[in-house]
């Protein structure tokens, strides 16, 4: 069973099968995804009850708080993707790192967009130079970084590794990210979903709230999936069964 | 060669391509000084409100004039093929780094700490604070031009890498710059900056220890293309 598996897993690395493979994939995670935050959304936005304090304003956390968890969670993975591609030579795995990395800057992009409307009505301000606002921003920019790395060398597989290599500095920053809110005075609140404690969250709220994280992620795989098959045609566009298939499209028109 | 000895010339080859390129080190110090001089002239004349940014100011500065010096770290190097032979000598590669970062700093970090006092008395800054801007733009200039030196040896090989430098090595810069304004700002507001100069000499101290085998690791990237 676990032999299986893991011949099943070790498969992905080979980009023809993740080709193949991912199509199927990709098609009913998007599926799922689009249900799960489609009614996350529905539910959250139209019959979750007002919050206490903040009327209706509140709502935006089940846009707001999803996109902060992906945008930090897809930086991991790219770092940890590029120490794979580094260390293995893997090159599907700098294939899924590089395209990891605009999915995970629209997360971040949509976390501090969503925050500064939720900003305006709460705190009265749209931007506030605190702590976990700023460290957000320079995820952003690590993110643009990334690309630009990407975009600016003229190999790509020295741009897979120098990106790698660029993507495992900026680690630093997610431990930042995660405790600015307690290391500082900031006016951003604390965490209020933790491993270790029940959340104070009422169930009515809490469901389409983990819905719609649960959402974010299978839409962000679903992404990275379907990004990762058109780099894998672009990069392996030499190679026998690229060039099939792309025939395949050409006479399919 | 044995290790030292080889070391030791290659600090003294650096030492003297720094000395032999007089105005490309003059350029970041004229550099530090035209833009602490745009504050005044382009937010406020106003002394005590200068006094208020001077630690912010001269920090930027610093930090700019840094930056704008890392781009040649190891470019003339990478140009004309010493750097391959560097890396493949018997001298650990890491060393190497850490001697050209250090010469670095001496030539651009060291004299910028040593200009500061001078404009932060144009900026007004309390003189009880200048000795505590200078030891942490000491540290702090140290610590940029290590993690510097990474984003240096991942552009080296670009034709256009100044402008992509400065874009990758901002976001990391950002919290030197904080505990660095933090500790001064802090004196001055006469509040405990012990702690500020702590997680600064942390981040000095970590960099020194982590981001040589990075800049390595980038410069093999380089070179291997």
């Amino acid at each position: 069973m676990w032999q299986a598996f893991v011949r099943w897993f070790h498969k992905w690395s080979s980009p023809k099968w993740f080709y193949t493979m991912s199509q199927p994939w990709s098609f009913w995670l998007g599926w799922a995804a689009t249900l799960i935050i489609a009614s996350a959304l529905v539910w959250g936005l139209m019959f979750a009850p007002v919050e206490r304090l903040q009327g209706n304003s509140y709502r935006i956390i089940f846009i707001h708080v999803p996109s902060a968890f992906l945008s930090q969670a897809i930086y991991a993975a790219i770092a940890v993707l590029g120490l794979v591609g580094l260390v293995w030579k893997m090159k599907l795995a700098f294939f899924v790192a590089k395209q990891c990395i605009p999915v995970g800057a629209s997360m971040a992009l949509l976390a501090l967009v969503t925050g500064a409307i939720w900003g305006k009505p709460t705190w009265g301000t749209w931007w506030e130079w605190d702590a976990r606002l700023t460290s957000m921003l320079v995820l952003l920019l690590l993110y643009f970084g990334l690309w630009a790395l990407h975009n600016a060398m003229e190999r790509p597989e020295s741009g897979d590794r120098a990106a790698a290599i660029l993507a495992l500095v900026g680690v630093v920053n997610l431990p930042i990210i995660k405790f600015s809110v307690e290391w500082w005075n900031t006016l951003h609140q604390p965490a209020t979903l933790k491993f270790t404690e029940a959340p104070p969250m009422h169930p009515s709220m809490l469901i389409p709230f983990l819905m719609a994280i649960v959402g974010f992620y299978l839409a962000s795989m679903a992404w990275v999936l379907m990004r990762t098959r058109l780099e894998i045609l672009q990069r392996e566009r030499k190679s026998r069964w690229v060039e099939d298939e792309l025939n395949r499209f050409a006479e399919g028109q | 060669m044995t290790f030292l000895p080889l070391l030791k010339s290659v600090f003294r080859r650096e030492m003297q391509l720094a000395y032999r390129r007089r105005s490309d080190l003059a350029n970041p110090l004229l550099f530090f000084l035209i833009v602490v001089v745009l504050f005044p002239l382009g937010v406020t004349p106003d002394m005590t409100k200068l006094a208020d940014m001077a630690p912010g100011v001269l920090w930027v500065g610093a930090l700019l004039a840094n930056l704008l010096s890392l781009d040649l770290l190891f470019r003339s190097d990478y140009e004309d093929g010493s750097l391959e032979q560097m890396l493949l000598a018997s001298l650990p590669p890491t060393s190497l780094v850490l001697c050209k970062v250090w010469v670095h700093w001496l030539v651009t970090g060291l004299p910028l700490t040593i200009m500061a006092p001078l404009l932060s008395i144009m900026l007004g800054l309390p003189g009880n604070a200048l000795p505590l801007l200078m030891l942490t733009l000491a540290l702090g200039t140290l610590s940029l031009s290590l993690i510097g030196s990474i984003g240096a040896a991942l552009t080296v090989g670009l034709q256009k890498g100044g402008l992509l430098l400065t874009l990758l090595i901002m976001p990391l810069f950002v919290p030197v710059i904080i505990f660095g304004t933090g500790a001064v700002q802090a004196q001055v507001a006469g509040l405990p900056w012990q702690a500020h100069l702590a997680m600064l000499a942390a981040m000095t101290t970590g960099s020194l220890a982590l981001s040589p085998l990075l800049t390595v690791a980038a410069l093999r990237i380089a070179v291997g293309d």
